[in-house]
């Protein structure tokens, strides 16, 4: 009744490509925004920001990284931790050799980092597809996790092999109470997503879905496979890399090699399974599962009078991931995004689906 | 002979690495024997989980991710049930309980499934292998467990004539290459002259003509996922009781994804020899390779054969895609 198109001309051509088309879905998104920059860090607690929302955040940037790649090229990764992991010892060694320099261009700066070992180790995609693409991703995963714990110089010779991070200070703001991490890591993530939104409705983003689909016909129409699949590798690494170095500066403050080892990247990629490959909400949605999953097996069996032992906790968890992750492939391939594009279809035709 | 340059050249570099240590004079001739058995031995577990892996692969086009969660299911079972019976019987049930995972498998995860893309099969079997993960140690506990293979682990002194302080190998280890040389055999007997063996072989060939001449495909799955449990609890049952049962299995198995790029996708011979190079080379490597390197870039250890397998797979990778004996099947973009 409320949700649907009627009466909404489009006279234009920037009106017709807009964003989101509908005024509903603006004012949804705009609402949406104003809560989450001024209504969220006042009410929320700082256990709430501080282990759901930030960490929320930038997996949620992590998985547009990985689904600009494996979504929307169609290249898989089992090895994306491993570019969280240049981006966030990028970011460590900028910081440390050229303190003056402001966080905002040490996070680009990272992030070009990790594109380019991210194109490195994409190179060989031009050869191969699929599970031989695993590999070289994996070889990725592990040889990074090796340079991060063996390298000295990448850990600022540190005996323990784990780096800490000082507090950012963004011209003068200093990056340090709950409320601020969420602000800032909110403002970086909104930019992003719509910088990754944007570039999927481009020429790039229509390359790599061509790549994706049938990467012969779209040689055939003239995009070029070497070009489509390193700008989506680079610019996935570059998502990541930012993230990473987010995880490592907000999130985690100091950290070990094993902080960004193959299980996560395991993780960015279920994320993107559960939350929907090809979707940059999908992302979004992801991030929130994975998060907030443990957080309820944790609460739900106390709150039911069944405490449960935390390996126990941790098995299920692993066995909840396994079964949804087949139930997805199975039932719904295109996600928690899928369920929402159909919930926003009947919304439209509510109350009258005739 | 120009394709072959490339392949031609990565052996030259394997061989080189292989003699390099003995030619720098970086171990005695019979250190540098027990580091190459010792590889040996590392390789002969590599390839039994790749073997599964390509059993499953041949039949199903299906890459099985979960091979090593399926290494460490088994061996979990059989090392629990060993706790309350004789070792044969634990052993026996234990394939048992292989074939019903099989079936589950077949009925909920790959029958729908069926004629989907390989990289989502690929994430599918993610999917089995964490469950499988989660599962198992919610089942049957989450310690170390040790299999009693009632072979004495002591190292046995050989060829103490040919080296100056002879060679040090373990009667397991033996044992373990004894037992992976005996499922091969039986694996080839099996697929060469039962009829179930020709028709897997069919369906390996070619999945539509197989079905077509009346071969069901639901059952030569359940068959072959349950020859790969089979072929995984040997795996695991010899792994055990090397190094222990523990979760640890589940992850090295990850190791076996080089070893079947090494050695083709679809070739039998090419899991082994590509389990037992990666073994040797990641082996040789760690001793040999790494205090150079450590020594040179000024690391904080070891610890390259993390990664070597890996690196190696990808190099051969941009040589020769199809591995060394498999079908050249891949497709170039």
């Amino acid at each position: 009744m409320f949700y649907r198109e009627n009466g909404q001309y489009k006279t234009t051509y920037g009106a017709d490509q807009q964003m989101l088309p509908i005024l509903q879905d603006r004012i949804f998104m705009a609402v949406l925004l104003l809560f989450a920059f001024i209504g969220v860090p006042l009410l929320a607690s700082d256990y709430l920001l501080l282990s759901i929302l930030v960490p929320f955040l930038i997996l949620a940037l992590a998985a547009t990284g990985l689904n600009l790649l494996v979504g929307y090229c169609g290249q898989i990764s089992v090895g994306h931790a491993a570019f969280m992991a240049v981006g966030a010892y990028s970011a460590y060694n900028i910081v440390l050799r050229v303190p003056q320099l402001n966080f905002l261009v040490v996070l680009v700066l990272a992030g070009l980092i990790a594109a380019a070992v991210g194109m490195l180790f994409g190179i060989p995609s031009l050869r191969i597809k699929g599970l031989y693409l695993a590999v070289a991703t994996l070889a990725a995963q592990f040889f990074m996790d090796w340079t991060f714990a063996r390298v000295k110089w990448f850990t600022n010779y540190a005996s323990s092999g784990s780096v800490s991070t000082a507090t950012i200070d963004l011209f003068g703001w200093r990056v340090d109470t709950p409320a601020r991490k969420y602000l800032f890591l909110l403002a970086v993530v909104t930019v992003f997503t719509l910088m990754a939104k944007n570039l999927v409705r481009g020429h790039l983003g229509r390359a790599w879905m061509a790549m994706r689909d049938m990467d012969v016909a779209a040689e055939v129409i003239g995009i070029r496979p070497v070009y489509a699949k390193l700008t989506a590798f680079a610019v996935s690494s570059f998502y990541v890399g930012v993230a990473g170095a987010l995880w490592g500066f907000v999130h985690l403050g100091s950290w070990e090699p094993l902080a960004f080892d193959i299980n996560l990247s395991f993780t960015l990629l279920f994320m993107i399974i559960i939350g929907g490959m090809g979707s940059i909400l999908g992302s979004f949605f992801g991030a929130l599962f994975i998060v907030a999953l443990p957080i309820l097996l944790n609460q739900v069996p106390a709150m039911l009078g069944l405490p449960l032992a935390t390996a126990t906790k941790s098995h299920l968890e692993v066995m909840i991931f396994g079964s949804l992750i087949i139930f997805f492939l199975i039932a719904e391939p295109n996600g928690l995004a899928r369920l929402w594009a159909i919930g926003k279809e009947k919304l439209r035709l509510w109350p009258f689906p005739h | 002979m120009k394709q072959h340059i490339g392949i031609v050249s990565v052996g030259v570099l394997l061989l080189a690495g292989l003699v390099a240590p003995l030619a720098t004079g970086a171990g005695t001739p019979g250190f540098y024997t027990e580091v190459l058995l010792g590889g040996l031995m590392a390789g002969v577990l590599y390839s039994l989980v790749a073997l599964g892996i390509v059993l499953i692969f041949k039949a199903s086009g299906v890459f099985n991710f979960a091979q090593g969660a399926m290494v460490l299911f088994a061996a979990l079972s059989v090392a629990r049930m060993a706790e309350a019976m004789p070792l044969w019987a634990a052993a026996l049930l234990g394939m048992g309980i292989m074939v019903l995972v099989a079936i589950v498998i077949e009925r909920l995860v790959l029958r729908p499934l069926v004629n989907q893309d390989g990289v989502v099969l690929l994430m599918a079997t993610l999917g089995v292998s964490y469950f499988m993960d989660g599962f198992g140690q919610t089942v049957w506990g989450s310690d170390i467990y040790s299999i009693e293979l009632g072979i004495a682990k002591e190292p046995v002194m050989i060829l103490e004539g040919v080296f100056q302080g002879g060679i040090l190998i373990n009667k397991d280890d033996v044992a373990a290459a004894l037992v992976a040389a005996l499922l091969v055999a039986l694996l080839a007997l099996f697929f060469q002259k039962t009829s179930t063996g020709r028709a897997l072989r069919a369906v390996a060939d070619d999945h539509q003509a197989a079905q077509s001449i009346g071969i069901p495909l639901n059952r030569i799955w359940v068959i072959v996922w349950s020859v790969a449990g089979v072929v995984a609890l040997v795996a695991g049952m010899v792994w055990g009781a090397k190094l222990g049962v523990q979760f640890s299995i589940s992850q090295v198995a990850l190791k076996a994804l080089p070893v079947v790029i090494l050695g083709g996708f679809t070739s039998v011979p090419g899991a082994i020899i590509g389990g037992l190079i990666i073994g040797v080379g990641e082996k040789m490597a760690e001793v040999f390779l790494a205090p150079v390197l450590v020594k040179t870039f000024d690391l904080a250890g070891g610890g390259i054969e993390n990664w070597f397998a890996y690196v190696l797979a990808l190099l051969f990778l941009l040589v020769r895609p199809q591995g060394l004996f498999g079908e050249k099947l891949i497709d170039r973009v």
